[in-house]
Order: structure tokens, then sequence, then C-alpha cells
């Protein structure tokens, strides 16, 4: 292991992130604490202090009931390739939760897998009641997925495409309400997409694209938001406004699971889940020397994990 | 304008209604011109109306209306089956045709005019029955076509199993033509697609097939749209994926099979139909759905105009027609898309 510590002390008072938040996180597994939420808001409220100036609008989003997600799978095979061994997760509400790994070692298989989206042996379960007693509509208001490369329709307007995410609250041949044509804009202005809202989802780069799916996935205000690597195609400062819209999620009660591959940005969460081999090998807070060594394990002891201005970094070595 | 005025949320939704509600006017406009030309032009060539005598009247009322509705409604239930497929396997290049679904409705047909023994006058009056043997034979090309493609994932090799399936359905229709030389005549004119045999009992079926196939179709299209960012999205929006397939395969197959029966085996215009509505600017699957029919309903009545004016007293196929002008288009658009992949394939 090599993590370092390098607390240079420059940061500036007011917007950086303070190095001892993450002490105040037990060093338990999950990071289920009160303490975590404390931070979370904490984060949220120093990130609108420095990109105040940048927002376009509030992150304030009403979630109402955030339900508890549980997974415990016993096996998951695509075709006759096991690809899934035993784990058990439980999303913490009120938590940010990334899941990193090398590649191939069932990330995105897992999220598909709590998404509800893939058949496996075990039980996934949605406030204690089995994930398929729940009518298809009422699950979908309360677990929203933004796939990986999600394809799309040239043909759609950006806002026909965010208006989907709408879809669990609207009885069937129902026009849009007020509320979700509301819901929508406030989406879409969070993602900064909403000048595009008139232009064929073809004409946008991949970019822009990205950032009218997250509005699609964050339209739908469910309570949990699971996201397959929902930074691709995203430029630093755009991959900073996701990590905030995130954050506005977690201060609002909000679980927030996340598959990156962005390790740098991963370990801004409030948990890590490190995946190897289609096994979980370890959870804890991005800050904990041995969430460290988890990663330096399943990396190949090929990452220097530096602390930067009070912030985690790893690099590649 | 009042919309345009405030930037609110609606207007975005509100400007692209507006236009759609510009272009299903103006398409029924068209199609209302295209029906009056329709009565206008004969085996005489230019013949209006307006100077009807008895015997006028009688070709006006027996022979060119329900010719002339009934293209229209033939080319709606292909361009509906066109834009119904296109958006259920996500594939541009889906259409009745390139399923095997117009190839299994003919067979359909040829079984039933063989089974019977039928000679065309008496396959007339048995419109319904035909119908029902092409939905029949539309809706089980279809299932082949996904069994042998395993699903609807991979586009290419959905495309090769509908070909395939296309391929040997439509042997089978002509094998069983040419075992029964009394139906031979009345399958090669249903071979080459022609609107002549259409009668007021045909544009009754097509109708009722046209509204039913509507309903269901504008009822699943919000699932359609959800479909666009892929199959696991889609569920996650709390969309019933197995029953709307079933429910959008039989409107499919309905579709197609209501217009195979009666018209015959036309191309390109369940095609080319929602491909040009889409050129017009981007679109949900409501209006894609319903401007489509609109579209395709005006295009084969034209086509059929077309196929009785151009070597008048004689005339064409009217499926000659629009294989031509499909052809053509879809060439067309072949060109300019590449063009327009390359441009796209250099900025990434």
């Amino acid at each position: 292991m090599s993590a370092a510590r390098f607390d240079d002390g420059s940061r500036p008072g007011a917007g950086g992130v303070p190095t001892s938040s993450g002490s105040s996180f037990a060093t338990g597994d999950a990071g289920t604490s009160a303490a975590a939420a404390d931070v979370a808001s904490a984060t949220v409220a120093m990130d609108a202090g420095v990109n105040g100036g940048t927002a376009t609008a509030p992150d304030a989003v009403t979630l109402g009931h955030v339900p508890a997600l549980r997974i415990e799978l016993r096996a998951l095979s695509l075709g006759h390739r096991q690809v899934l061994h035993p784990l058990s997760l439980a999303p913490a509400p009120r938590a940010w939760t990334a899941i990193v790994g090398p590649n191939g070692a069932g990330k995105s298989t897992l999220l598909r897998a709590i998404a509800g989206l893939l058949p496996f042996d075990g039980t996934l379960t949605l406030d204690g009641k089995p994930w398929q007693a729940w009518p298809a509509k009422a699950r979908a208001r309360q677990v929203a997925w933004l796939g990986q490369n999600e394809a799309a329709s040239e043909d759609l307007t950006a806002y026909d495409i965010a208006m989907l995410g709408r879809l669990p609250h609207q009885p069937w041949l129902a026009p849009a309400s007020a509320a979700d044509h509301a819901a929508v804009e406030h989406a879409m202005r969070q993602t900064q997409s909403w000048d595009w809202r008139d232009r064929a989802l073809g004409s946008l780069s991949g970019g822009e694209r990205q950032r009218v799916l997250l509005a699609r996935a964050l339209a739908v205000h469910s309570g949990v938001l699971l996201m397959d690597e929902p930074l691709a195609h995203l430029d630093p400062p755009h991959q900073s406004d996701w990590a905030r819209i995130v954050r506005g999620r977690v201060a609002a009660g909000g679980a927030v699971v996340s598959v990156l591959h962005e390790l740098n940005v991963a370990l801004q969460a409030d948990t890590l889940v490190v995946m190897d081999g289609g096994r979980i090998v370890h959870q804890g807070p991005p800050h904990d020397p041995t969430t460290h060594d988890a990663l330096q394990r399943v990396f190949h002891h090929r990452l220097l994990i530096l602390q930067v201005q009070g912030r985690w970094v790893a690099l590649n070595a | 304008m009042r919309a345009k005025s405030a930037p609110s949320a609606a207007s975005a939704a509100s400007a692209a209604s507006a236009r759609t509600a510009a272009q299903f006017v103006a398409l029924l406009v068209l199609g209302a011109v295209l029906l009056a030309l329709g009565l206008a032009i004969g085996s005489l060539g230019w013949s209006p109306w307006t100077e009807a005598g008895d015997t006028m009247r009688l070709i006006l009322w027996d022979i060119r209306a329900p010719r002339s509705l009934g293209a229209w409604l033939a080319g709606a239930l292909l361009a509906l089956a066109g834009a119904v497929a296109q958006g259920l396997f996500r594939n541009p290049l889906a259409d009745p045709y390139l399923l095997g679904c117009s190839a299994g409705a003919s067979l359909g047909v040829a079984a039933l005019l063989f089974v019977m023994g039928i000679s065309p006058a008496a396959a007339l009056a048995l419109r319904v029955g035909m119908t029902g043997a092409a939905f029949v034979g539309a809706i089980g090309a279809v299932l082949l076509t996904l069994v042998l493609a395993r699903g609807v994932t991979q586009s290419l090799r959905l495309l090769l199993a509908g070909v395939v399936v296309g391929v040997v359905l439509g042997s089978g229709a002509a094998l069983l033509t040419l075992m029964n030389p009394d139906i031979l005549r009345a399958m090669q004119a249903f071979m080459l697609g022609s609107t002549g045999y259409v009668g007021w009992s045909a544009v009754q079926v097509m109708a009722v097939a046209l509204g039913l196939c509507l309903l269901t179709a504008l009822g699943c299209s919000r699932t359609l749209d959800a479909l666009t960012l892929g199959e696991d999205t889609a569920r996650s929006l709390g969309q019933r994926l197995t029953l709307i397939r079933l429910l959008l395969i039989a409107t499919l197959s309905l579709a197609t099979g209501a217009a195979v029966a009666q018209c015959g085996l036309i191309a390109f215009v369940g095609l080319v139909a929602p491909h040009l509505v889409r050129s017009w600017g981007p679109t949900t699957h409501g209006a894609l759905l319903l401007l489509s029919a609109l579209t395709g309903g005006a295009l084969l009545l034209a086509a059929d105009i077309a196929a009785r004016w151009v070597i008048a007293p004689q005339e064409l196929p009217v499926g000659i027609i629009t294989a031509l002008l499909g052809g053509s288009y879809l060439l067309w658009l072949m060109h300019r898309r590449k063009a327009h992949f390359g441009g796209a394939g250099g900025s990434q």
C-alpha cells in the first residue's frame, strides 16, 4: 500500500472540503451512520458556496419516501458463466455509494441486478417487500436507473427524452402535468441541458447527450438513483457538476449508487464498494486505510493514493 | 406565438405539438385532394366527376371511390406497420417486408385460396377470411423471424432472419400457386400488388383494421419512446415490455395482413413513410405513428393514381410504382446518410 498524505494546508478557507470531514465516519462497513449524512449536507453547503456563481437552479428536490433497497445474492450467471458470487448490498439512504473495481469485476452486472433488470439466485427487496411483489410503476417511482452508454433515439428531442423520466408518474395516456413539466425543467437546468431542449438527441455531442440522459434519470425524483458509468463523455467541470447534483440528492435524503471508473470521483463518495472477480471484497469510507488497501489489492498495487487539498485522489502508478 | 414568448417548460412541448398538428392537417388535406383526383382519373384518363351521367356515377361509386379509398387505407396500414416495426425493433430498416411479415401474409392468402380452391371472383366475397388468413400468416412469419433471430437485440441477425423467412415463405406461396392453376391469376396480381380488386367490402375491412391498429399503436406509443433508451431503461421506467411487445406484434401483423389481403404485396410504403416523417423533424412515437399512417395513405394513393394514368388506358400494378419510387428514395437516403455518417465519424 502506498497511501500518502499531502496536507499542504493551503486550501482556501471557504471553498475546500474539510480535511477532517472523513474522520467523523464510523470505521464500520457501510457508512450508514448519521454522521455520514451530516458530512454530506456539510459538503453540499461547501460545494454550493464554490459553484454558487455557475449554478443555474437550486438543487433542492423533494424526494418523498426513500425506500430501503437490499440485495442478497447467491449467484448470478450470464449464459453459462457465473458472473457474481454470493454477496449482499444495501445502499444506505442519505449516502452516495460508489462501486469500483477493475474491468470485468461485475460492477455493472451488480448494478443491473440491484435495479431488478437481471434474474439471479437470491432476493431483492424494496422496503422489505420482494421486488416482484411491487407494481412495476410504483417500483419505478422509487428506483431510477441510468444505464451505461444508453442507446437513444436520434429522433426524440432532448425535452421528450427527459420527459420519459416522468412515465412512472403518469397514468396511461394522460398528458404531462404541470408537475411533470416542472420536474423536467428543473432536471434539465440542473444538468445544464435546458438550452437544447428542442434539439433532436441525434444532433447533440456525447457529453451533451449524457447530460440529457442524466436529466431523464433525475426527473424521476426517485428515492434511489442507480447510475452505471454516469461520467462517460463528461468533461471535468461537468463531472464536478455531476458530483454536486449527487450531493444534492443525498442531502435531500436520497440513496445514490454509481458504478465509476473514475476513481478520483469515486473517492468523493460516502462509501466505496470495491469489487473483484464477481465479489464485493470491501466496503468502507474512502478515507479509510483499509479501503485504500482493498483498492491497491484489486488494482494490483498500481495506484498511488494521495490526499491533495483535503481530497483523496488515486493516480496510476 | 404566445407559447414562444413565455420561456416555460411547456413551450418546448407545445411548439412541437403545434408543428405536429400543422403536419396532421396538411396530410389530411393532401389525402382529400388526392382522393378527389382519384375519383377524377380512371382508365379513360382525366374524366372528372362533374360530367357525371348514370354510367359515370356507377364507375365513380363502384370502382374509383372504393379503389381510391382502399389505396389510401392500405398505404396507411402498411406505413403504420412500418412505423410500429421500426419502433418495436429499434431498427430503422424494419418494415413488414423485411421482417418476412408480408411474405407470411401472402402465404396465408395462398394457402386459403389453395385449400378452398377459390376463383378470383369468389375470393372477392371472402375478404374477411383472406384478412384472417393473411393475419395468421403474418403473425406466424414475425414470430418465426424472432425465433430465428433469437430476439430483437441484434439488428443484423434480425434482418437476415427476416430476409430468410421472407424468401422461404414467399417460395411456399409460389409453390402453392403453381400447384393450383386456378389461383394462379389471382395470385399473380397479388404478388405484384394491385388496388384493382378493391371494393367496398375490402374498404370496410381495412378501415376497421386501421382503426384498431391505430388505437393499439397509439396506446403503446409511450412505451416505444421509452424503448428508444434501451430495454433496461424502459423496464426501469415501469413499462410492461412483454405485454406491449405482444400487442405491437399483433398490431403489426394485423395491419400488414389486412393490407396484403386486399392489395397484395406492396413494397416500400412501410419503410419510406416513417422515414419521410422523421426527416421533417424530431418527433415522439405518438406523432410518428399517426403522421406515418397519413403519409403512407397519401403515398400509396398518389402511386395508385399514377398507376392508372401513366400508360392509360392500360394500367401498371401499383406495387411496381411504389417499388420504383421507394427504391430510389432509399438509395438517396443511403447516399445522404453516408455523407452524414462520415461527418459524425470524423468528430468522434
